[in-house]
C-alpha cells in the first residue's frame, strides 16, 4: 500500500502507511494528525476535511456533491479534494497531502 | 366521565392524538419545552410525515413535509437541485410584497457568489485577529456582574456579548448595538410562527424598512472611509459581484436579515443553553470542572442539545423520493434539526448532554452541505472564550428557577434564565 506524506500548514511532515478500505481522512484522524476536522463524518456534506493533493495517480474523480463543497472553499486551489472522498487501493502511488490553514 | 388532562403547552397529547391532527410546528411544544415525545413518535412512526393542515383547520404556515431522522436531513441537504432553498429556508413563504432575498435562500451560482464575498469575514484566519477583542469584552462583561444576587444572563451575558460582536462584524457603532437585537428579534418574530405573539406583517415591515435605510446610510459612510477592514459591509463592497448590492434593496436587506440573524440568535442562545445545560447535568459540571480542556468538546455538545434552529425549509423542484417516500413537486419541506440531533440511531444517548461524547461535532445545528453555517468557527470560538473565562472566575453560575422559552418554531431560545454567580474563592 502506498505511503501518505502529510505536511501541515506550517511545514511539520507526518508519514503514514496507508491502510486498505480508509480514505485519506480517516487515515489522518486515527494518527492525530492534526489539520483535518471532519466534522460529518465522511459524507462529503461540510467540508472540513479539506486538502490538496500534490502528487499522485489514479484518484478518484470528483463527484458532484465533492465539487459542491468545495466551491464554496476561499482558498481553493485546482488540487483542491476533500480527504473523505479519497478511498485508495494498491493501485495509488505514493502521495502528498498538503494541509490548509484552516477548516471552516 | 371525562377528565381531560391539561398539559402545560395547552396542546393535545402527542402521543396518544393521532398524528393527522397534530401540527408539528406549533411554537408552544418549544416554549414549554414538551417537544421531544413527538419528534421520536415521528422518527419512529412516519419519519418522512406530511401534514395538511392544523388541527383546527389550516394551519398559518400551511401544508408541509417533516423530516426528523439524522440521516434522510443529510440526504436532503446533499439533493440541492431537488431540494431547492428557493423561495424561503423558514416555514412560511416570503410575503408577496417583501420578497427579500438573502443567499442562504437561493441555490447556486448565485448562491455561491454572495456567500463568497462574506466568509472571509469570519474565516478562521480574521478570528485570530477577532479572539483578542472577544475575550477582552467577555472579560469586562463578567467582571460587570453582580455578586450575590440573582440576574437574568439572557440580558446581561448573552444579548450583550452576542451584540457587541455583531457590531464589530459590521463596523456598526458600538453605542447603537441594541438596534442589531431589536431587528433580529423582529426579523424571526412573525406572529404566524409565534403561536399569534409576534408582529404582524405591516410591523416587521416597518422596522425592517428602518434598519434598511441605517444600514443604507453605513453602506455609503463605509464607502467613503475605505480602510483595510474585514468587516461584512466592506468585503460586499470589495468583491465584484456583490459591490452593488445597496443598489438592490431586496437583496440587500435579506442578506442583512440573514447575517443579523444568524450572527445573533443562535450564538446568544447556546450561551444561555450551556448554562442550563450544565445546571441541569451535575456530573457533566463535575467533568469539566475536573478537566477544562473539555471546553471546546462542551461547546459543540452545546450547540447541538440547543439546536438553537430548530428547522430550515426547502422546496422540491420535482417530484423526489426520499427514504421511500415521494415528495411531489413544490412540497414543502422541513427538516428538523432539532429532532434530527436527537436521533439515537446516529448519536448515540442523543437525549443525554454528555460533553465528551465521541464524534461531538457530527451534529446538524450548522446544517450540512453547501447552506452549512459559514459562521460556525466564530460561533464555537465566542462559546470558548465564554466558558475559558467563567471557569477562570466562577465555582458555579447556580440557576435559581425555571428558564423562560421564546415561543418560535425558528428560533429555539431563552428570554430569561434566573442566575445567581458563585466566585472562586
Amino acid at each position: 500500500m502506498p505511503v501518505i506524506t502529510f505536511i501541515e500548514f506550517d511545514g511539520t511532515q507526518h508519514q503514514v502507511d496507508s491502510e486498505s478500505g480508509l480514505s485519506i481522512m480517516e487515515m489522518a484522524l486515527k494518527h492525530d494528525i492534526p489539520g483535518i476536522d471532519a466534522d460529518c463524518g465522511g459524507s462529503a456534506v461540510c467540508g472540513t476535511c479539506h486538502c490538496f493533493v500534490e502528487a499522485s495517480n489514479n484518484l478518484p474523480a470528483v463527484e458532484p456533491q465533492e465539487e459542491s463543497m468545495l466551491g464554496l472553499r476561499p482558498d481553493r486551489e485546482a488540487n483542491s479534494r476533500l480527504s473523505c472522498q479519497l478511498q485508495l487501493s494498491e493501485h495509488n502511488g505514493d502521495m502528498t497531502i498538503r494541509l490548509p490553514e484552516f477548516q471552516m | 366521565m371525562n377528565q381531560a388532562v391539561t398539559r402545560k403547552d395547552g396542546l393535545p397529547d402527542p402521543l396518544n392524538t393521532p398524528l393527522d391532527q397534530l401540527d408539528v410546528a406549533d411554537p408552544r411544544r418549544f416554549e414549554f419545552d414538551t417537544w421531544q415525545p413527538l419528534f421520536e413518535r415521528l422518527r419512529n412512526e412516519s419519519p418522512i410525515h406530511y401534514q395538511s393542515e392544523g388541527p383546527g383547520g389550516p394551519a398559518p404556515h400551511g401544508d408541509f413535509w417533516s423530516v426528523t431522522r439524522f440521516e434522510d436531513i443529510v440526504e436532503v441537504e446533499k439533493n440541492w437541485e431537488a431540494f431547492s432553498s428557493e423561495p424561503s429556508i423558514a416555514i412560511l413563504d416570503p410575503e408577496p410584497d417583501m420578497s427579500v432575498q438573502m443567499f442562504i435562500a437561493t441555490d447556486p451560482p448565485l448562491h455561491d457568489d454572495q456567500r463568497r464575498a462574506v466568509q472571509g469575514a469570519v474565516a478562521p484566519r480574521n478570528l485570530q485577529e477577532f479572539e483578542a477583542v472577544i475575550r477582552q469584552r467577555t472579560q469586562e462583561t463578567l467582571d460587570g456582574l453582580p455578586l450575590g444576587e440573582t440576574f437574568n444572563w439572557v440580558d446581561r451575558v448573552s444579548i450583550d456579548l452576542t451584540t457587541k460582536m455583531l457590531a464589530t462584524l459590521f463596523d456598526f457603532p458600538q453605542e447603537q448595538r441594541h438596534l442589531l437585537t431589536y431587528w433580529s428579534d423582529t426579523a424571526t418574530s412573525d406572529a404566524r410562527i409565534t403561536a399569534g405573539r409576534g408582529l404582524s406583517i405591516d410591523e416587521r415591515r416597518a422596522i425592517m424598512l428602518e434598519m434598511l435605510q441605517a444600514f443604507t446610510q453605513l453602506w455609503h459612510e463605509h464607502k467613503a472611509n475605505d480602510q483595510e477592514s474585514f468587516d461584512l459591509i466592506r468585503m460586499l463592497q470589495r468583491d465584484p459581484k456583490t459591490a452593488n448590492m445597496v443598489e438592490e434593496p431586496l437583496s440587500f436587506l435579506g442578506n442583512l436579515m440573514l447575517l443579523i440573524v444568524g450572527g445573533n440568535d443562535t450564538t446568544r442562545n447556546s450561551m444561555t443553553g450551556g448554562i442550563l445545560h450544565l445546571h441541569e447535568n451535575p456530573s457533566e459540571r463535575a467533568k469539566l470542572k475536573e478537566n477544562p480542556g473539555l471546553i471546546p468538546s462542551m461547546v459543540s455538545e452545546i450547540i447541538r442539545y440547543q439546536t438553537p434552529l430548530p428547522h430550515m425549509r426547502r422546496t422540491a423542484t420535482r417530484d423526489v423520493e426520499i427514504n421511500g417516500t415521494v415528495i411531489p413537486k413544490g412540497g414543502r419541506v422541513v427538516l428538523w434539526y432539532v429532532s434530527g440531533n436527537r436521533d439515537s440511531d446516529v448519536i448515540p444517548n442523543a437525549d443525554k448532554f454528555v460533553i465528551d461524547r465521541p464524534n461531538v461535532r457530527n451534529h446538524l445545528s450548522f446544517g450540512m452541505g453547501i447552506h452549512r453555517c459559514m459562521g460556525n468557527r466564530l460561533a464555537e470560538m465566542q462559546l470558548r472564550i465564554v466558558w475559558e473565562e467563567i471557569l477562570e472566575r466562577f465555582e458555579c453560575v447556580e440557576v435559581m428557577g425555571p428558564p423562560v422559552r421564546t415561543c418560535n418554531s425558528f428560533v429555539r431560545g431563552y428570554h430569561e434564565l434566573p442566575v445567581r454567580l458563585h466566585p472562586k474563592a
